[in-house]
């Protein structure tokens, strides 16, 4: 299904990312990166600066195990303890290590900074793009995708850089610093440290793989439990009144087992993972004594570099299980990167103008020149349509699901562009047009009322931000609005609660046909709503359609006999073609696909009037 | 038992790493430095290697003991949270209907997942704590032994590490919150914008969302450098005291040395000692800030398992279909104690077999007369009665037996076709079929790709509104009710549908049909059509009949129009 025309197109369930290379393996990480660097100029600022920092804080941390070899060695010797060295080595450290508090802190905020502009200027300016690409691209099945991609992809690379990314960086030099210093005392048993941490990578990174799995399949475990329970509470009434509850209760404590045995599968790999690598420490430090002290004498290791080496296994401990699940973080991170960068790159079709030739005044024109539409995925929902509006008509459209009569006049609206043939409104080819002046002659009021969260009023005024109160007044009298205003709790402060949910279907209505008033557009166009609309406000609808409808020219997508009975004209759309135009009382005898309609209109609702 | 298992893992732990830095110690003094010392006798081969098996044997115990300890604790925790989730959901399909009114389904779902997961969080540093709390006792006493002055440095310094962690989970807490409350208002935003793109394309709005979501975006990011700022500012701090502990440590320990007090192999130990002790203690403190909110949801939790089950109690047998309203009255609980009536005093015959209509303005208490007829809950008033019973003494499973509704809100589970439509039960093939066409169901379930076996729902296909409405009215049928109600569940269903399924439901009759309508139509067929107004019958009659009361008329002259 697809938002640009809800009922009439079925498209493909799957979202089809055609334009996004299947995995980033393809473009390979370097790529993303200068893609992405490229794509966020915040990154590029003060980087240099910030890794000279992190490379100094990485080194402070090998003030320690410095420090315990040279008073070892040097000050408790076998030439007697000799104070003056001890204390002079201890306070040396004790004010590096101070000043590498200091240190941290600034590059830690730094590097804070530095992740939180880049994310927020990746966000806005994806949600900016988002909003400018046309409606062709803002299918029902992409939808939740695309705003995944300005909260939870975002969400995902703030992880990262909050943690992932640090990690890397000071990770990387704390290893490369250890092992430096390490082989300044001893390459030998630098050597020997390598090679028995070897087998431990592999290790790790399959332990880290399948734990990354095991707790996918966990993720999986708890929506489907999450499913379960939620069927069954928002089934209740069912559930009660077919006597299922006992079939129920077992289904929700089956899941909940499944969960706790996933759960306990990934509970293996969270109590392998860090002993392991503990235990790898513990080797290498046995073994470094081990060859230290039998071989040591022959390379000129003295007991307090032997001592300090102990200091050091440890310090790559932590660095080491730190890369290990920083790297699958990483490329779930750049995955979503990826992802961010490919909206970026989506092309923005509808070229938006600031000037245009002049628009006549009061109601417009409407021509169609062989206007044909396909989707970016799937075929051609419009076959060369042409068709001609003198001003101040009314116009019905109507034709079966998938006929292609919503995606016509969307395409009138400019939500998206023809993929070949022209538009013309006033004479003017919609895509010459300036975006102000379409916007204020050309107006569409879809099917489901959306409003925004805020009051009736605010909703209304979105209509012309600039127009006064007075004058949304004024719109609101012209449809006749103003007994229900005055019955709403607080007025046009009424809160409309989120998408409009506190205002009934019908009152979501009136909202959007007094926007469409207060911008006072040449053409109108109307989707029609197909749902029950409670017969009060029906009422009321009614009256305020027709008074917006006065002295416009009009466009309904047409759900009901009612509105092709008023209309001037009727356009017959059947798989994408224009079939039949005409008024009603000419359609309804026809013979053709207007006549089989109306009499199904007819036969149900009008039985024996 | 599990939770003892894991303890005693703890203790094992601790009592691992102290030995761990005892052994270093040792082979300090007794291998490394008589070993590279470069005179007097070289150690002997046989001493190398038990100290390095030493090393080994505690170091491999000291990770076995960490196993052990995580995997128990997790199996603790994870077995407290299948109990929790078991006994929450049964009593949310004990507890009576009113229960659901009053809480939305978020929050059951909320009550089942996270907050059980919250809950649960504090075992975790409970028991991480006992493993704590054993290894610095060891750690204390081996320092008091090798010299009290070491011991000393120790109850300095970790002290002020462990009020340092708790400052700083305290400081974050706060900002963490909003930071937390900024990413729901962003990502709110994006929600709101991009589901309704189309209205923001035709006002033009592009603009003003960019800035009203650039504006979210600065917030958060302002909020999230805060939590950076707080951290940046704590966590070198804590990362460097220990380091400074230890440099006190070889201070104090040269002296010491010097005076003949300890040897540099009981340095080395409280150095190793010092180094290690230090983690722990950062990860306690960032356990134990989920304390307080763990408690809240386990306060949420025990109020709902707090709630009574209503009475299950299944009576008598139901003989006929006779359906009674005797004096019936009815206020939702939820309301509070001066809830205006919904129902009063409302009293009605239905012979088995009749047809009635339900017609009325919206909250003139159709929907629950119908919700009292199926026993989703008690009336404040009077009785209903199913030949005879009440049908409070049937218990919502007997009366299932007897009426089945059908809602306007209908409800597949995400199931096959079959399933949804037997519940689990064994109906024979013809059955399904002759009650498929009867709702008018058969040409599109045996057009769907596995026919009646197709999934349906959120990873199956998608059924449309109407076609849900007709599967939900077969699923009924096929209960073989005395008494079937239909609360506007034909709403969604085309007009032409609609009248052949109300007409194959008169030919194949014998039950008594209770329809809430809204379409002439559908009224039009009725024997008896009730015309509820402010929760009393007002007038009853053919709608012929009824045409005669004014309000009854305006109202049929609106469903007229919003038919047509």
């Amino acid at each position: 299904m697809t938002a640009l025309d809800g009922r009439d197109v079925a498209g493909p369930e799957e979202e089809p990312e055609a334009r996004t290379l299947a995995s980033i393996d393809e473009v390979g990480a370097l790529a993303v990166l200068r893609r992405g660097v490229a794509a966020s100029p915040e990154l590029q600022k003060g980087l240099w600066g910030t890794a000279v920092m992190a490379l100094a804080v990485a080194g402070s941390k090998l003030l320690l195990p410095l420090s315990i070899q040279l008073i070892l060695d040097l000050g408790l010797g076998p030439d007697g303890v000799r104070f003056s060295w001890v204390l002079v080595v201890s306070l040396v450290s004790a004010v590096l290590v101070l000043g590498s508090v200091f240190l941290g802190r600034a590059t830690y905020f730094r590097l804070v900074c530095m992740a939180e502009n880049v994310l927020m200027g990746l966000r806005v300016r994806t949600f900016a793009h988002l909003h400018r690409l046309s409606l062709a691209d803002h299918t029902a099945a992409r939808k939740g995708v695309l705003t995944a991609r300005v909260t939870s992809d975002v969400e995902t690379l703030t992880k990262f850089a909050q943690w992932g990314a640090i990690a890397w960086i000071i990770n990387l030099f704390q290893i490369a610093g250890v092992l430096l210093v390490m082989a300044f005392y001893s390459w030998q048993l630098t050597l020997l440290t390598v090679a028995v941490h070897l087998p431990l990578i592999p290790m790790l990174r399959r332990m880290q793989r399948s734990q990354l799995k095991a707790y996918d399949r966990l993720r999986t475990r708890v929506s489907d439990t999450m499913g379960v329970i939620s069927e069954a509470v928002m089934g209740m009434t069912t559930v009660r009144g077919y006597g299922y509850r006992k079939a129920t209760k077992e289904a929700i404590h089956e899941a909940v087992d499944e969960q706790y045995q996933q759960q306990m599968r990934a509970a293996r790999y969270f109590s392998l993972v860090m002993p392991t690598t503990d235990i790898f420490g513990v080797m290498a430090i046995a073994s470094v004594v081990g060859a230290g002290v039998w071989w040591g004498g022959s390379w000129g290791l003295s007991s307090g570099e032997l001592i300090a080496f102990i200091f050091l296994v440890n310090l790559l401990l932590n660095p080491i299980t730190e890369l290990g699940e920083v790297l699958d973080q990483t490329q779930t991170a750049l995955a979503g990167w990826w992802k961010i960068l490919d909206v970026l790159d989506t092309p923005v079709e509808i070229s938006e103008n600031l000037t245009g030739p002049a628009l006549p005044v009061g109601p417009l024109s409407v021509e169609a020149r062989g206007v044909e539409f396909a989707y970016r995925e799937g075929g051609r929902v419009l076959h060369g349509i042409d068709v001609d509006l003198p001003a101040g008509t009314s116009v019905a459209v109507v034709g079966e699901t998938g006929s292609g009569k919503t995606t016509f006049v969307k395409l009138m609206a400019r939500l998206a562009d023809p993929t070949a043939g022209c538009l013309l409104v006033g004479g003017v080819d919609l895509r010459q047009m300036a975006t102000a002046d379409r916007q204020s002659a050309v107006r569409m009021v879809p099917q489901d009322g959306f409003l925004f969260d805020s009051s009736v009023g605010e909703n209304i005024r979105f209509g012309r931000p600039e127009a006064s109160l007075d004058e949304v007044e004024a719109a609101i009298d012209v449809l006749g609005l103003r007994p229900w205003v005055n019955g709403l709790v607080e007025g046009l402060a009424t809160p409309v609660g989120e998408r409009g949910e506190s205002l009934s279907v019908g009152e979501r209505q009136l909202v959007a046909l007094a926007r469409a008033q207060l911008a006072n557009p040449g053409l109108l166009i109307l989707d029609e709503a197909t749902s029950a609309v409670d017969p009060e406000t029906e009422t009321t609808l009614e009256r305020a359609l027709e008074r917006l409808a006065a002295g416009r020219t009009t466009l309904s997508v047409a759900h009901r006999l009612s509105t092709a009975e008023r209309a001037d004209l009727v356009l017959v759309f059947d798989r994408g073609n224009l079939v039949e135009q005409g008024p009603h009382e000419v359609l309804k005898d026809a013979g053709g696909i207007y006549q089989g309609l109306y009499a199904s209109w007819l036969g149900n609702t009008r039985e024996d009037d | 038992m599990a939770h003892i298992l894991a303890a005693m893992g703890a203790n094992v732990f601790a009592v691992a790493v102290v030995g761990f830095t005892i052994v270093i110690g040792r082979v300090t003094d007794e291998v490394i430095l008589p070993g590279l010392s470069g005179e007097g006798p070289a150690v002997s081969g046989r001493t190398v290697l038990s100290g390095m098996a030493a090393l080994g044997i505690v170091g491999l115990v000291r990770g076995l003991s960490i196993m052990v300890r995580r995997w128990f604790n997790m199996m603790a925790v994870a077995r407290t949270q299948r109990t929790w989730r078991q006994s929450l959901t049964d009593r949310y399909l004990d507890a009576p209907m009113s229960f659901h009114w009053e809480r939305p389904a978020g929050q059951l779902l909320a009550h089942a997942d996270a907050d059980v997961e919250v809950a649960t969080s504090m075992l975790m540093p409970l028991a991480f704590s006992v493993s704590v709390v054993a290894l610095i006792v060891v750690s204390l006493i081996s320092l008091l032994v090798v010299h009290p002055l070491f011991a000393l440095v120790a109850l300095v310094l970790f002290p002020t590490l462990a009020v340092l962690n708790r400052r700083f989970t305290k400081s974050i807490e706060a900002p963490a919150a909003r930071a937390q409350a900024e990413v729901g208002r962003v990502s709110s935003i994006a929600h709101e914008s991009l589901d309704g793109v189309l209205v923001v394309k035709t006002l033009g709005r592009q603009d003003q969302e960019v800035a009203r979501f650039a504006e979210a975006a600065a917030a958060l990011r302002e909020e999230r450098i805060a939590v950076g700022r707080l951290r940046a500012n704590y966590s070198p701090v804590i990362y460097s005291l220990p380091n400074l502990g230890i440099l006190a440590l070889l201070l104090v320990g040269t002296w010491l040395f010097s005076q003949g007090a300890v040897t540099l192999g009981e340095m080395v130990r409280a150095m190793a000692l010092f180094s290690i002790l230090s983690l722990p203690m950062e990860i306690l403190g960032f356990l134990f800030q989920m304390i307080p909110q763990s408690v809240v949801a386990q306060d949420r939790i025990n109020k709902v398992l707090a709630v009574d089950p209503e009475s299950t109690v299944v009576g008598g047998e139901v003989g006929s279909a006779i359906v009674d309203f005797v004096g019936l009255s009815f206020a939702y609980p939820t309301d509070g104690p001066q809830a205006p009536l919904v129902l009063e005093n409302l009293s009605l015959h239905i012979d088995p077999g009749e047809t009635v209509a339900l017609v009325g303005s919206t909250g003139a208490g159709k929907s629950t007369l119908v919700a009292l007829l199926a026993a989703l809950m008690p009336p404040t008033e009077g009785q209903v009665l199913l030949g005879g019973v009440d049908v409070q003494d049937l218990g919502s499973e007997g009366t299932a037996a007897v009426v089945a509704p059908v809602f306007q809100e209908t409800f597949l589970f995400a199931d096959s076709v079959r399933q949804n439509l037997t519940l689990g039960r064994d109906i024979p093939e013809g059955e399904l079929q002759r009650v498929l066409a009867l709702v008018e169901a058969e040409r599109f379930v045996s057009e769907m790709p596995q026919g009646i076996d197709t999934v349906v729902g959120e990873r199956g296909v998608t059924l449309s509104g109407g076609q849900r409405q007709r599967l939900a009215i077969a699923r009924g049928l096929l209960r073989r009710p005395k008494v079937l109600v239909l609360d506007d569940a034909t709403s969604a269903v085309d007009p032409t549908i609609e009248a052949a399924i109300l007409a194959n439901l008169r030919a194949h009759g014998g039950r008594t049909l209770l329809v809430v309508a809204h379409r002439l139509a559908t009224i039009r067929l009725a024997d008896r059509v009730l015309f509820l107004e402010g929760g009393r019958i007002a007038a009853q009659g053919t709608h012929e009949e009824l045409l005669a009361v004014p309000a009854y008329a305006a109202l049929a002259q609106a469903y007229e129009k919003a038919g047509s």
